[in-house]
């Protein structure tokens, strides 16, 4: 019976591939565990061997196909004496498993269409000319961008260069800065993000990427001891202007170690500042906030939103403020706040809303520390309701600060307690159902808001 | 390949007899008697509750900071742990503001906001200062780095103790720098004691081979010995200058302090410093030097001896009357155009 060969996913949150080159040809006899063809992600490139013995029919993906979907039928394979018949091969499983990977996990739903709200602020005059990009190719043009502008701009870390970053963030940057800019280090956070700040002690202005935040606990002494803690111990003289970067929180399927958000444990920290961009816009202007400031930056980003595209300005001068959120959705009835990939899910929770007849206003928070409190306490003003969104756990996070500041400074602007939704006060599970129940999702903020509102 | 040496032959008799002026010479021995005079101050005022916290002090172990920096040249990054009060004075750093920082008032060189452990100076090019154990190694490590990528001829002297060389982020720098080949003289100050833990029971094998796995050159240094202590810098210093890449340079010395004011020094014995003292203490060997072979006198000797102790009185004075923080301090120097 004729087997389909299914796109394999390489990565938990892969959800589309390049297929680069056949390995075989139409006709080939294809024993089990020989290379049939090879494909590309933002992360890697890989060989993808059968599963089973055969003759290889059609071919129904040509070489050089871009964007080919997890899943989506790239061939037949043949028993003998079957013939290439197109449409006849059973439904099944993925034949193809990509070499090292043990089992092709199954990809993650998409994440929610993004809607931009019209941009109500003086940002606005900067999408008179923008291009749609993604919050990949965002945070690399913001990086090639300061780095041609300023020779002191360099970027560190593992595989940024020779390997183009592990999710592709720094891609073609060695290529046109050179090794002396771009450079891979050993697998050594703590060492690394010590020399990086001893670099900017030196003058200099270090681009520091975690493969992914959950890493950045073995660097932790040099960015809150050493780059957080310096400049008011030398009584203002030794400014540490750095920026650490890279995913942060969870992914998709990658289990408790891999999947935690440092949102709260950075905002603690006097001497920081913490930013959180979600669309590509944000990426790109905050990121290029971030390499002129001359102060140590934590730079949280999410791999989920990497792939995903938004209009981003043209002009090498859009530059965001470091403190200031962004309405992204104006409303009267509840504001939400939110940050990183949790912006998505509050637009998504404020279409369902509005249906129900209950306008949300979703605010960006876009920066954590500072943060963004008139923003916050105008909109509450207005609302009288409030919901905060975090992916992180509740205790301790930026939704307990965010519920003491209007307690502390707007309580009689409050109609309902705050309520907020978190990720679930546990280490993140595999399971994709667990998974999925510790995450916030934009259902519990529909919940949230209906019942700051008293609806039921 | 490491090339690793015990104990690099005394270089202090060639230095001595040739190489080094006599003014040089006279210029460390005022340098290290200024550091002795000025941390014996540092301990009575610690004692009459003028200065607070921790408080490390550097007495015997002088002729390691003076004669790494005598072949240092302007540029060049210093860095170190939280033992720092000698470095900032042999890097040029102004007695008064180290001693008004000791204090915590607004003349010390970080305002009173940082202390005894976290004093800076850009002019000097003194990066600290640092508190944790091992810290300064990457951040100087970094600095080495900064010179590299700059290109500008500098190298970075980077000190940390015995007890530091244990720390994982010590070998983290040591790959690195060997790997970039960046210019960083790492000194290993081996006072023997990492606070009450002797050596022998905290570190397995010779520190100066610490480097050995990743290529970089080491050595065993006489660190009572001025002289010797210069030779091995100026030798390895240019090496690390030229390009080939770090060195370490093992200094054994001796605290003759507690590891802090507050130690009770119940781990080793008090004939154990009193030998070091009366047999090696760098500062009365190198006088007698100095006077045997005729580089000075008794009397130009008794005059430097006057001159340091009007420059620590004015200093431990300047500390005194210089007033507390402004309050509104508190709140400064968070960030940058904050």
């Amino acid at each position: 019976m004729p087997i389909d060969i299914l796109m394999p996913a390489l990565s938990p949150t892969m959800t589309e591939g390049k297929l680069v080159r056949w390995l075989k040809s139409e006709g080939d006899a294809v024993k089990s565990g020989e290379a049939l063809f090879e494909i590309e992600t933002d992360k890697a490139t890989m060989e993808v061997e059968a599963s089973d013995e055969g003759r290889l029919g059609a071919i129904f993906v040509a070489a050089g196909t871009e964007r080919v979907a997890v899943n989506a039928r790239v061939a037949v394979l043949l028993g003998e004496g079957e013939s290439a018949v197109a449409g006849s091969a059973t439904q099944g499983a993925p034949v193809g498993i990509p070499v090292a990977v043990a089992a092709a996990p199954t990809p993650p739903a998409k994440a929610p269409p993004v809607t931009v709200a019209p941009r109500v602020d003086d940002e606005a005059k900067f999408f008179a000319k923008a291009s749609r990009r993604t919050v990949r190719d965002a945070l690399r043009d913001a990086m090639a961008e300061e780095m041609r502008r300023d020779p002191g701009v360099f970027v560190m870390g593992e595989e940024v260069a020779e390997y183009q970053g592990a999710y592709k963030v720094t891609q073609g940057l060695l290529q046109e800065f050179g090794a002396s800019r771009v450079i891979d280090t050993p697998i050594t956070e703590h060492g690394f993000a010590g020399l990086a700040v001893g670099a900017a002690f030196g003058g200099l202005k270090p681009i520091v990427e975690f493969m992914t935040f959950n890493f950045s606990m073995q660097a932790i002494d040099h960015i809150i001891n050493s780059a957080a803690k310096t400049l008011y111990m030398s009584g203002g003289q030794m400014g540490c202007p750095i920026v650490f970067r890279g995913p942060n929180g969870a992914a998709a399927r990658v289990g408790a170690q891999h999947s935690q958000c440092y949102a709260s444990w950075y905002a603690h920290c006097p001497g920081l500042k913490v930013v959180a961009p979600w669309s590509a816009a944000d990426a790109k202007g905050l990121l290029k906030a971030a390499i002129r400031d001359p102060n140590p930056v934590i730079f949280l980003e999410n791999e989920i939103m990497y792939g995903q595209s938004f209009d981003v300005p043209d002009d090498p001068e859009f530059v965001l403020p470091i403190g200031k959120a962004r309405i992204e959705r104006a409303g009267r009835d509840v504001t939400i706040t939110a940050f990183s990939r949790m912006v998505g899910h509050a637009l998504t929770a404020a279409e369902t809303l509005a249906a129900m007849g209950i306008e949300a206003e979703v605010i960006n928070l876009r920066s954590l520390r500072p943060l963004d409190t008139e923003t916050i306490l105008a909109s509450l003003k207005k609302t009288n309701r409030l919901v905060t969104v975090e992916e992180g756990w509740g205790y301790a996070g930026i939704g307990a600060e965010i519920a003491a500041l209007v307690m502390e400074r707007a309580f009689d602007d409050l109609d309902a307690p705050v309520v907020r939704v978190c990720g679930a006060d546990v280490p993140l599970p595999y399971a994709a159902n667990l998974e999925q129940l510790a995450l916030p999702q934009p259902e519990a903020i529909v919940d949230a808001a209906k019942s700051v509102c008293y609806r039921s | 390949m490491a090339t690793t040496k015990k104990l690099a032959a005394s270089h202090a008799e060639a230095a001595a007899a040739g190489d080094v002026s006599s003014a040089e010479l006279l210029c460390y021995y005022r340098d290290m008697l200024l550091i002795r005079r000025f941390e014996e101050k540092s301990g009575q005022m610690y004692g009459m509750g003028l200065i607070g916290g921790f408080c490390h002090l550097y007495i015997g172990q002088e002729a390691v900071v003076v004669g790494i920096q005598s072949v240092l040249i302007p540029g060049d990054s210093v860095i170190t742990s939280y033992r720092d009060h000698g470095h900032m004075i042999a890097c040029g750093m102004d007695s008064k503001g180290v001693m008004a920082e000791l204090t915590g008032r607004r003349g010390g060189y970080s305002k009173g906001k940082g202390g005894s452990m976290h004093m800076f100076s850009r002019e000097k090019a003194f990066y600290g200062g640092h508190g944790i154990v091992g810290a300064q190694v990457p951040i100087g490590t970094g600095l080495a780095f900064s010179h590299k990528y700059k290109n500008d001829g500098h190298i970075s002297a980077t000190y940390f103790g015995d007890g530091a060389v244990n720390q994982g982020q010590v070998y983290e720098s040591f790959n690195m720098a060997a790997l970039w080949k960046l210019p960083c003289l790492y000194v290993l100050e081996n006072n023997k004691y990492a606070m009450g833990t002797a050596q022998a029971r905290a570190a397995a094998g010779e520190l100066y081979q610490r480097g050995m796995a990743y290529g970089i050159p080491g050595v065993q240094v006489n660190g009572m010995d001025v002289l010797a202590v210069r030779a091995a810098a100026q030798e390895w210093g240019d090496y690390v200058r030229s390009g080939k890449g770090p060195a370490i340079l093992e200094m054994q010395t001796y605290r003759y302090r507690g590891h802090s004011m507050s130690d009770p020094a119940k781990y080793r014995s008090k004939e154990e410093v009193a030998k070091v003292r009366s047999e090696a203490d760098p500062i009365d060997n190198f006088r007698r030097m100095l006077l045997e072979k005729g580089h000075t006198t008794e009397d130009a000797l008794k005059e430097i001896d006057r001159e340091i102790k009007v420059i620590v009185t004015e200093a431990a004075e300047f500390a005194q009357q210089s007033p507390e923080p402004e309050i509104s301090e508190l709140w400064t120097d968070v960030l940058v155009g904050a």
